[in-house]
């Protein structure tokens, strides 16, 4: 063993398990590891205490012979968007600055319960609006990766999870949470060569995680591989009361249940997502996948997904239209930043301080999802939009006819230098167009690495899979790293 | 169905006055409609405030179970359509009072169809005139909090106890024609919400509100444009508001202006109604169906729960003391208006009949006048309630029972009452130790009678001579020897025998 922090999440579980080492020696490397990459700026708060005092409960319960929680001595970083008690919470926006939340989300404290510890509040983009991480109020993420063009542009770790993603990639966590509305978790997954599972919608409660788009936001893991995200899902999942869409489900034991082999599966390859100006090195390395999930035992159809190309507009009238009314609490008056001009009345103290607390995307969004809410234009965008979204979900339904799942290309491009596409939001939504059909149907889907582009950067592949099947989706992911052999990593520069 | 003949003279002629109400009714409830926090009336400012209340960050609503039963009941006993599907909607606006910056309610898919509620204008007259005043819907929605302006010369603050309450609208059709007519329904309204035990109706206390519609119209003329006076806090001023603003549109009207739609404030102390603001400057609400909460689906044996735990309604019951129990209009109208005074004369009911070893209908009429006349009469000059410790239905009941029995007259009865309320003694005991009896043993009464037509010969020849009115002197010199302890029935009986 070369290197603690090398280790993902069951190395780790094991490792103290079997006594190679003590968690405390876990998190005091990892601490450093955090504590050392703030180049990185993944990190808006670091709670090394929080990560030992986790470390110290699994290493005593081991010297009590106690039998350890399946996450014992395992610490990870937190997206921003989870309410953690006693830990500034901002969502990556200035408006929530000062908030400290006296509560726990129940995703995380489902993880603490597991016997995992915190080393961090992670960077993200702005109430995780973004697919760069550049509209962070606190500045950009930037990906451990380089182009091997031996220049030393910054590039952008994806987003909205991008703190997630460079954390995990640049070895300052295990693993960590990210989440998910039209792709923040598989497409920063995606451009650092990790994976990342969202779940089947309500899977894991979002009560105490702040709020962009209701209907598409669910939690997930990023980790170094399949099988880890599989233990840490496990850990976050489950039914909360709490959340009236929460799944009452019980909780799968993916784990243990993991397996490549792929026999008598069928994996659909959608042709609509074919889409001229996709990279070469793109397209092959779909048709690669292809080919390792038939060498295990898949059988590879080809289906129709026939409205995949109205989810962009579709997602991009729903998810502003909830996130302009989701957004509307942070007004100054109990919490966060509040701008009161002198003579102020209530109205003005409001604009005052969304004018300033509020970042450029958020505002563009709130305006968008304002003027799509608004009598008159109703119909025209937000209802027509709900029925894009149910032919979507039955475009799905009926693929699942042909198919058990479907292997996808996570983006249209690997990583892109910062800067690069921020003045156009277009092309910056575009980033999301494999995403978004998985989110606003609701389904299980996860974004494992390929291999490198010509520049030397991560490509991802994706599995979507059916409804509470996120076995299938772990089973293909494990098939294609299994074959993939991706132990790719970026050197360290920071 | 007669119509309404109530009309506003104007210069130009008679105007016809059309009203609509939207009820806004606290349903009762531990439990906020999404939270879990208490809903305790008059706590102390921010006391009864959950995170969800306070929209901090990351919180979800759940919906109470029991509100949604307590909306379907309501549906059911106005015989409304109740919706197997219905949905909850945001309804988005900024202010201070509504921190989550929208309010959860139903605007696309409410949970309670057309119903329709039956009005007496006069209740107590058996031959008044009755109205059918539908009902459109009825949706559950959630209460804003309450801006307090008179605690700092310079701010508001602002009270969340009230933030995220449980409501029902109860929204009528515009059926109503008079100020009568919309008084009756909010009367009628609000004893079907206390039978089904949905809402307390108390409107001093805010737990029932009413927005009111008028328009006005000549006799068979289109309906007239609308002005919407919000939160009228009592049946008397749903009643001016109608008066007020149809006088006023007449007004405007005959002076050659037009209405504007608006909403309007009613401000008691001056009695009159103002513009809050015009249906231009009106909010755009940008009601959408709330992401974080499903549809609500209701299953046909929870709507059946729902129907079997429904008491018996005023009007059955009503019909059902005029036939059954055989009492008049008038006192089976006033025993049923309110659920409290119905519980209570069925208790002491059952509790007479009892006592007394009879059936129910033998002495319902006993009961009935004992209990809206004189035990009323006695607790108001007592200046007590009908809720005071010692007011027990036994008590009462031995009362009526030592009445029926001859052994106490009204009179005595009252007094017996008057000592039982103020002192908890038993009624039996007062009677006996306090001698507040009359007495029925004909030997005694005769014996009296004799000596006082003995020494009143004189009296005795006139009256037989054809002078009737002398006996009531005699009723009276009897009742005076027996110290007016005589049973004055049997006092009469004698009499009459021996004057022949």
């Amino acid at each position: 063993m070369s290197n603690i922090t090398d280790l993902g999440i069951k190395a780790i579980r094991d490792g103290v398990r079997d006594g190679t080492f003590s968690a405390r020696e876990v998190a005091e490397a990892f601490n450093a590891n955090v504590a050392a990459g703030k180049e990185l700026n993944a990190f808006l708060v670091e709670t090394p205490e929080h990560a030992l005092a986790a470390a110290d409960a699994a290493d005593k319960a081991r010297a009590a012979g106690e039998e350890l929680a399946p996450m014992a001595g395992v610490p990870v970083g937190m997206k921003d968007l989870f309410c953690t008690d006693g830990v500034e919470a901002t969502a990556g926006s200035h408006i929530l600055e000062g908030f400290t939340p006296q509560y726990e989300s129940t995703v995380s404290a489902n993880l603490w319960k597991a016997g995992a510890g915190m080393l961090g509040k992670l960077n993200m983009d702005q109430f995780a609006m973004g697919s760069s991480n550049e509209t962070s109020a606190f500045g950009n993420v930037i990906s451990p990766w380089r182009r091997n063009d031996g220049g030393n542009t910054d590039l952008a770790p994806g987003g909205s999870s991008g703190g997630s993603a460079s954390a995990v990639s640049g070895r300052l966590c295990p693993a960590a949470t990210g989440t998910d509305t039209g792709g923040s978790i598989r497409q920063p997954a995606a451009f650092v060569g990790i994976s990342g599972i969202k779940p089947t919608y309500g899977r894991c409660s979002r009560w105490g995680v702040v709020a962009f788009a209701s209907s598409l936001d669910q939690a997930g893991s990023m980790a170094h591989d399949v099988t880890d995200c599989a233990i840490m899902l496990q850990a976050m999942a489950g039914f909360d009361p709490k959340d009236a869409t929460s799944l009452d489900l019980p909780v799968p034991d993916w784990e243990n249940a993991l397996s490549g082999d792929l026999k008598g599966k069928r994996v659909g390859i959608p042709k609509e997502y074919r889409i001229d100006g996709t990279p070469k090195e793109i397209d092959d390395l779909w048709e690669q996948g292809a080919e390792w999930l038939r060498d295990a035992g898949a059988e590879i159809v080809e289906i129709s997904l026939p409205h995949t190309k109205y989810a962009l507009p579709a997602y991009y009238i729903i998810a502003p239209a909830e996130a302009s009314s989701n957004l509307a609490r942070y007004d100054g008056v109990r919490y966060g930043q509040r701008e009161l001009p002198d003579g102020a009345g209530l109205q003005d103290m409001y604009a005052a301080t969304r004018a300033e607390g509020f970042g450029p995307e958020v505002k563009r969004r709130i305006m968008i999802g304002t003027y799509v809410l608004s009598a008159g234009f109703y119909d025209a965008y937000y209802t027509q939009a709900q029925k894009v979204r149910s032919l979507i979900a039955r475009d799905f339904e009926q693929a699942w006819e042909h198919c058990d799942m479907i292997l996808a290309p996570t983006a249209p491009s690997a990583a892109f230098g910062l800067g690069e596409k921020a003045d156009d939001p277009l092309a910056m939504y575009l980033n999301d167009v494999f995403a978004v059909p998985a989110s606003l149907a609701g389904l299980p889907a996860m974004s494992v690495p390929g291999g490198l582009d010509g520049q030397g950067l991560p490509l991802g592949l994706q599995i979507v899979g059916k409804a509470l099947d996120e076995q299938s989706v772990l089973n293909a992911g494990l098939a294609i790293e299994q074959r993939a052999g991706f132990t790719a990593r970026p050197d360290k520069w920071w | 169905m007669t119509e309404s003949t109530y009309r506003i003279q104007g210069a130009t002629g008679d105007w016809e006055v059309v009203i609509g109400l939207e009820v806004h009714a606290q349903i009762t409830s531990s439990a906020k409609l999404f939270s879990g926090a208490s809903t305790e009336f008059g706590a102390e400012p921010n006391t009864q405030v959950s995170l969800v209340d306070a929209a901090m960050p990351g919180m979800l609503p759940v919906p109470n179970q029991e509100c949604v039963r307590q909306a379907v009941r309501t549906g059911l006993a106005l015989n409304a359509e109740i919706h197997k599907y219905s949905r909850f909607d945001r309804k988005n606006y900024f202010y201070a009072d509504l921190p989550q910056g929208y309010q959860i309610s139903q605007l696309y898919h409410p949970i309670v169809g057309e119903g329709v509620i039956e009005v007496a204008l006069d209740e107590k007259d058996p031959d008044s005139e009755v109205r059918q005043i539908g009902v459109e819907r009825i949706h559950i929605e959630q209460d804003a909090g309450k801006l307090m302006h008179d605690q700092h010369p310079t701010m508001s603050y602002v009270d969340l106890n009230r933030s995220g309450v449980a409501l029902m609208e109860i929204v009528s059709r515009p059926d109503m024609r008079s100020p009568v007519e919309a008084g009756a329904y909010v009367k009628k309204l609000r004893s079907i919400l206390r039978y089904v035990g949905s809402c307390d109706g108390n409107m001093e206390q805010g737990s029932m509100r009413a927005d009111v519609n008028v328009s006005v119209r000549k006799p068979g003329d289109e309906l007239g444009i609308r002005t919407e006076t919000k939160n009228v806090n009592s049946v008397r001023f749903v009643q001016q508001v109608i008066e007020i603003e149809a006088n006023r549109q007449v007004d405007v009207l005959e002076a050659g202006g037009e209405i504007v739609q608006e909403t309007r404030l009613y401000d008691p102390d001056r009695n009159e109604t103002r513009s809050m603001r015009s249906k231009e400057d009106a909010h755009d609400y940008r009601y959408f169906p709330d992401p974080d909460l499903l549809p609500l689906e209701l299953t046909d044996d929870f709507i059946a729960d729902c129907k079997s735990s429904l008491p018996e309604l005023p009007d059955a019951k009503r019909k059902r003391y005029e036939t059954e129990l055989g009492l008049t209009t008038y006192n089976a109208a006033v025993l049923t208006a309110e659920a409290e005074t119905a519980r209570a004369f069925e208790v002491l009911l059952k509790e007479t009949a009892g006592k007394q070893g009879k059936a129910e209908t033998d002495v319902a009429t006993q009961v009935a006048n004992w209990s809206l006349s004189i035990a009323p009469g006695v607790q108001k000059a007592l200046e007590v309630t009908a809720d005071h410790e010692h007011n027990t239905p036994a008590a009462n009941a031995a009362i009526l029972a030592m009445v029926a029995g001859g052994s106490v007259s009204g009179g005595q009865a009252k007094e017996i009452y008057e000592i039982a309320l103020k002192t908890g003694r038993d009624p039996e005991e007062i009677a006996d130790t306090d001698g507040l009896k009359q007495t029925s043993d004909t030997g005694a009464i005769e014996e009296e009678i004799e000596k006082i037509l003995e020494a009143n010969a004189d009296k005795v020849e006139e009256y037989r001579g054809g002078k009737d009115k002398l006996f009531g002197f005699f009723v009276g010199q009897t009742m005076k020897a027996m110290k007016g302890k005589a049973n004055p029935q049997v006092v009469n009986e004698l009499l009459k025998k021996k004057l022949g």
